[in-house]
């Protein structure tokens, strides 16, 4: 089990997010990826999508299921991790680092405060959540 | 009774085991809606009876075993090894069900491989599914696929294609409400370019002919739709692959290469296309992989593109292929190889065309179309009905080509014959005879 | 046996010659006359090989492939029942076999005979109105179905009528077949019994109701009771209801979906009517109806002809939906049912019904000491589901696992992991022509897996053992797709 770093935010449906001033990193969770087994295909989307609060921005799938991927944020994506999309081992082996997601713009700082951080995500899927 | 194991005793036991007194208690229907008398279906007959029966009833239909037949349009009557039914036969394949047990099936996967090659190296696509079901939903499905690709809903289909695929294209499109358009060739420039899917084309096309499909290829691809070509696979062993030009996704009929004519069923429809559309692909794929050892396996593929797994957004709602019949064809180009294939498709050629030659030799006889080149199947304009030509032939001991006015109003006159090289000269002379008579005939009346 | 099995195309030498087929002394320079130089191709990279390698291959990979004639095959939802060779030998008559689709109606009257006949007694069978054997498999006939409710509703102007509900135990082509026909897909949760949820149902039901898909007995195995109020709720709120008949064969002789209030329902004659799984197809998936949808049902339509006495194939058919297959169906799979039918019987299609049922709750009341059973032990009809939960919680052996381990002792495995309702799912269908001794060895070497679960679960984790490979890695199968031999395409210009 991957350690949880400072400072992680989570949704309900498995992603985390890193706030950096304006700036949120996304990614899964390590529960996501152990729960999905290895990770073979992304489907993210473009920099400059806006991505607006638990809308669908992309799609993890592993040899035997297929995730929809919402953001837990709304924004505006202005990187994408494009150093997995070859290599997407990185997801499971690297969830918290390597194997983030996407970068957005975030415009509305207050939802973050929606979404539980390490310690509640962590009873959460203890008690089955998914 | 009914292929059943079980004895009364068995039964009594296992009831008992169960806790249940009878199997009517056991049963969890409810009592209004259970059967209580027997269903009104036909007494059991017992094998012997059975096969005699069928037998007879068989014998009620005149077979291509029975009389030379002329006929195309999609099925073919070409040589079948004897390998392909001794091998297909084999309850270890014919028995099994899909592999989803790679390790138990690895038998019939590597066989599926292998077939993918085949259509493969006939087609020269990138890639090729397990199969599908036959070629006109083959072509459905390209239809839906590249509506799905381009994101455009209008899908163009040339006259000259199969009219019955061209029919189960329009069903699959009106359902999914998108814009079906059939046209010839030469409007092309009609269709408001932007909306267009793909162009699905014929070669050779439904009247047998040779067609040069690059100026279609590069106007279809210049205004950004995708190319869809339905091919018949012998005639690969001589004409350049749809790959030469350009083809996006090539579809086709495998019943030619070592299956039944069936009356039409069951078929086996095969389906390739580039790499870069591997994954809106629809249908079963099989991939060669390792196993703990580090041993070469095979196992089905790209799994999460299917219904089981994506359900509603699935590319496809198709959830087999047409195994043993894809195992038939791999077995049989396996068994003709490169030289043989060459054979097939050469004499059918040289057949249709001196079988051609001599028809047009019979006074009112000609060529619907003189200047185009054909492989094993051809037009001709006969002086009286085709549909009654068609009768006579039967008369006489020959089932003729297929009359065209049922297909193209303005075709009333013309007769589609295939002649592939398991007619023999005998076959052949008896065609020309009883068309001679028949014409001679009816030129007395 | 274990040895690697070459590829065919490994296999070829050149100047190898296979079978003794057809000759033709064509030349190059005749061909290119016949058919144009410029259209030719410049390389055909197919195999040469002898006729005895041909037979030794392929030999070699029906050793690597297991089928009913090897031994049990309990693949819930799949009917792996016998397939009598009888069914073989009529299909393979040349008055079958050999017939063109295209020849004069005259010259066929047989195979219409045939194909009547079959259609009347599949109605018969589901107590519905016609049917068409036009479907290729069980997906196909969903598809056909859909189409027609779609019809139904847009000649009623119904048109708003664009949601299909579908229970969330149903097999994935239901949403997938629907979806393909524009329907919007509505989803609903299973009661604590393993089947519909009558509340969720009614609050899903309304204006836009095109249609209910259910499978029944459902794809839990169980029969649902409430089947004649959960059809009348559909047709109240003007939809119609589309049986999934994969597990018809719990019902043979039993009952019939017709007489619950079900409008249209496929088969799969390659299920419950015996015809050969042929390792994933060819299948049939022939659909009936009730009249009020015969209108909208494929063209053509084989049927007698009342004025001329003879058989016709009915294109003249304003309202049905189209041609859905490029002539009229599998036919010879259609020979191979007519014959499974007529050697049965009114009391042998009963016994079948009646024997499928008593195995599959045979193994449930046996199993039950050892596995949990979904939904609470309660009785099935021809199908019981199982879950590994308890290996998986206690010893870290999933249903994966079981099932892998199951092949050491030569038995083909349950379904894994479906219905997605329940965890750790193995679907155990036993058919009713394995007999009890058969069935009894099966239900102790599942006991005794239980028991290694709890002893060495490292022998069901590394399992199989004893396959021609072991467990296959996946993942490598996605990530570098291997999709076709290359060695054979990089010599492009001989």
């Amino acid at each position: 089990m991957t350690a949880i770093p400072e400072g992680l935010k989570f949704s309900k449906s498995h992603e985390w997010v890193s706030v950096n001033g304006e700036t949120a990193t996304i990614g899964i969770s390590d529960h996501a990826q152990a729960e999905l087994g290895d990770v073979t295909y992304l489907d993210l989307p473009e920099p400059g999508r806006m991505l607006t609060l638990n809308s669908q921005f992309g799609e993890v799938e592993s040899v035997k299921a297929v995730s929809e991927l919402y953001s837990p944020i709304s924004g505006e994506v202005v990187e994408t991790n494009s150093e997995i999309l070859n290599s997407t081992e990185t997801v499971n082996e690297d969830p918290y680092g390597k194997g983030w997601l996407i970068k957005i713009r975030i415009s509305d700082p207050a939802e973050l405060v929606t979404l539980m951080n390490a310690k509640d995500y962590e009873e959460f899927t203890a008690q089955g959540g998914h | 009774m009914g292929y059943v194991s079980n004895t009364d005793i068995d039964r009594k036991e296992m009831l008992a085991a169960i806790g249940t007194g009878s199997f009517s208690e056991l049963l969890p229907i409810p009592e209004d809606v259970r059967l209580h008398e027997l269903l009104d279906v036909p007494k059991s007959l017992d094998e012997n009876s059975l096969y005699r029966y069928l037998s007879k009833l068989s014998a009620r239909n005149i077979s291509m075993d029975d009389y030379p037949c002329f006929l195309g349009a999609g099925i073919y009557d070409h040589f079948r090894p004897a390998v392909i039914g001794a091998l297909a036969s084999r309850g270890e394949f014919c028995t099994a069900y899909t592999p989803y047990q790679p390790e138990m099936s690895q038998g019939m996967l590597q066989a599926i491989y292998e077939f993918q090659t085949f259509v493969c190296a006939l087609t020269g696509m990138d890639l090729s599914n397990a199969s599908m079901y036959d070629a006109a939903t083959g072509l459905a499905e390209a239809a839906l696929m590249s509506v799905s690709i381009t994101g455009r809903s209008t899908v163009v289909v040339l006259k000259n294609v199969h009219p019955h695929y061209r029919q189960v294209n329009q069903t699959y499109l009106n359902t999914t409400e998108d814009n079906y358009i059939e046209i010839d060739a030469e409007n092309l420039n009609d269709v408001d370019s932007s909306t267009v899917a793909c162009v699905i084309c014929q070669n050779p096309d439904f009247f047998g002919r040779v067609e040069d499909l690059a100026a279609i290829s590069e106007y279809t691809h210049r205004i950004g739709a995708m190319l869809v070509v339905s091919v018949d696979p012998v005639s690969l062993a001589l004409l350049k692959p749809p790959s030469d030009y350009d083809a996006d996704i090539v579809v086709g009929e495998g019943q030619s290469l070592g299956n039944a004519p069936a009356f039409g069923g069951p078929l086996l429809g095969f389906f390739a296309c580039k790499k870069k559309y591997v994954r809106s692909f629809p249908g079963r794929i099989v991939g060669a992989t390792q196993d703990l050892q580090g041993r070469r396996g095979y196992t089905m593929t790209l799994r999460t593109r299917e219904q089981d797994i994506r359900r509603e957004k699935a590319t496809s709602n198709i959830c087999t292929n047409q195994s043993l019949l894809a195992l038939c064809t791999t077995i049989h180009l396996s068994a003709l190889g490169k030289h043989g294939l060459r054979q097939v498709a050469a004499a059918s050629l040289l057949n249709a065309h001196n079988t051609a030659d001599a028809l047009c030799k019979i006074p009112g006889v000609s060529m619907k179309f003189p200047d185009q080149r054909y492989f094993k199947e051809f037009v001709l304009k006969l002086p009286i009905s085709p549909e009654k030509t068609s009768k006579l032939l039967v008369e006489l001991g020959v089932i003729g080509g297929l009359p065209l006015g049922k297909y193209y109003t303005d075709m009333s006159d013309c007769m589609l014959f295939c002649v592939t090289e398991t007619r023999s000269e005998e076959d052949i002379q008896l065609l020309v005879d009883s068309m001679r008579t028949i014409v001679d005939k009816e030129a007395r009346i | 046996m274990t040895m690697l099995e070459p590829l065919i195309f490994e296999l070829s030498r050149e100047g190898r010659t296979g079978v003794n087929g057809p000759k033709c002394n064509l030349s190059d320079k005749e061909i290119g006359d016949l058919l144009g130089s410029a259209n030719l191709r410049s390389n055909l990279p197919l195999p040469e090989v002898s006729e005895l390698d041909v037979m030794r291959h392929f030999t070699h990979l029906s050793h690597k492939n297991y089928g009913i004639d090897l031994g049990f095959y309990p693949l819930g939802s799949c009917t792996m029942k016998y397939n009598p060779r009888i069914n073989e030998r009529t299909a393979a008559l040349p008055g079958f076999a050999s017939l063109h689709p295209l020849q004069p109606v005259e010259t066929v009257q047989g195979a219409l005979e045939l194909i009547v006949q079959l259609q009347d007694i599949l109605a018969t069978i589901c107590g519905m109105d016609a049917t068409t054997i036009q479907p290729s498999a069980g997906a196909h006939g969903e598809l056909l179905s859909m189409m027609m409710i779609k019809a139904y509703h847009a000649d009623r102007g119904e048109t708003g009528r664009n949601e299909v509900v579908i229970p969330d135990s149903a097999h994935g082509t239901n949403p997938a077949s629907a979806a393909r026909c524009g329907f919007k897909v509505r989803s609903i949760p299973s009661d604590s019994k393993g089947c519909t949820d009558l509340s969720a149902l009614k609050s899903a039901l309304g204006p836009k109701t095109a249609a209910l898909m259910l499978t029944n007995p459902n794809t839990v195995g169980l029969f649902e009771v409430d089947i004649v109020e959960i059809c009348k709720m559909v047709h109240e709120a003007g939809g119609l209801v589309y049986c999934d008949g994969a597990n018809m064969n719990a019902m043979l002789g039993l009952t019939r979906p017709g007489d619950m209030g079900f409008d249209v329902m496929h088969f799969n004659l390659h299920k419950t009517f015996s015809t050969p799984h042929g390792g994933g197809g060819p299948g049939c998936g022939a659909v009936s109806v009730k009249s009020c949808l015969e209108p909208y049902l494929p063209t053509p339509v084989v049927r007698l002809d009342g004025e001329n006495g003879g058989y016709i194939l009915d294109e003249n058919r304003p309202q049905s939906i189209g041609r859905i297959h490029s002539f009229y169906g599998a036919f010879l799979i259609a020979v191979r049912a007519y014959t499974y039918i007529r050697t049965l019987g009114p009391e042998g299609l009963r016994s079948v019904g009646e024997n499928a049922v008593i195995n599959a709750n045979y193994i449930r009341s046996r199993l039950s000491e050892y596995y949990d059973v979904a939904f609470g032990n309660q009785p099935c009809m021809h199908e019981v589901v199982i879950s590994a939960s308890k290996q998986k919680q206690q010893h870290g052996v999933r249903a994966l696992d079981i099932s892998k381990r199951l092949m050491d002792y030569g038995i083909h495995p349950p379904t894994n992991y479906f219905p997605l309702i329940v965890p750790e799912a193995l679907m155990i269908e036993p058919t009713e022509t394995e007999g009890k001794q058969t069935i009894d060895h099966f239900i102790d070497v599942m006991i005794k897996i239980a028991k290694e679960a709890e002893e060495d679960p490292e022998l069901l984790l590394t399992a199989p053992h004893i396959t021609p490979v072991s467990r296959l890695d996946e993942t490598m199968a996605v990530k570098n797709l291997d999709l076709r031999y290359e060695a054979i395409f990089k010599d492009t210009h001989s």
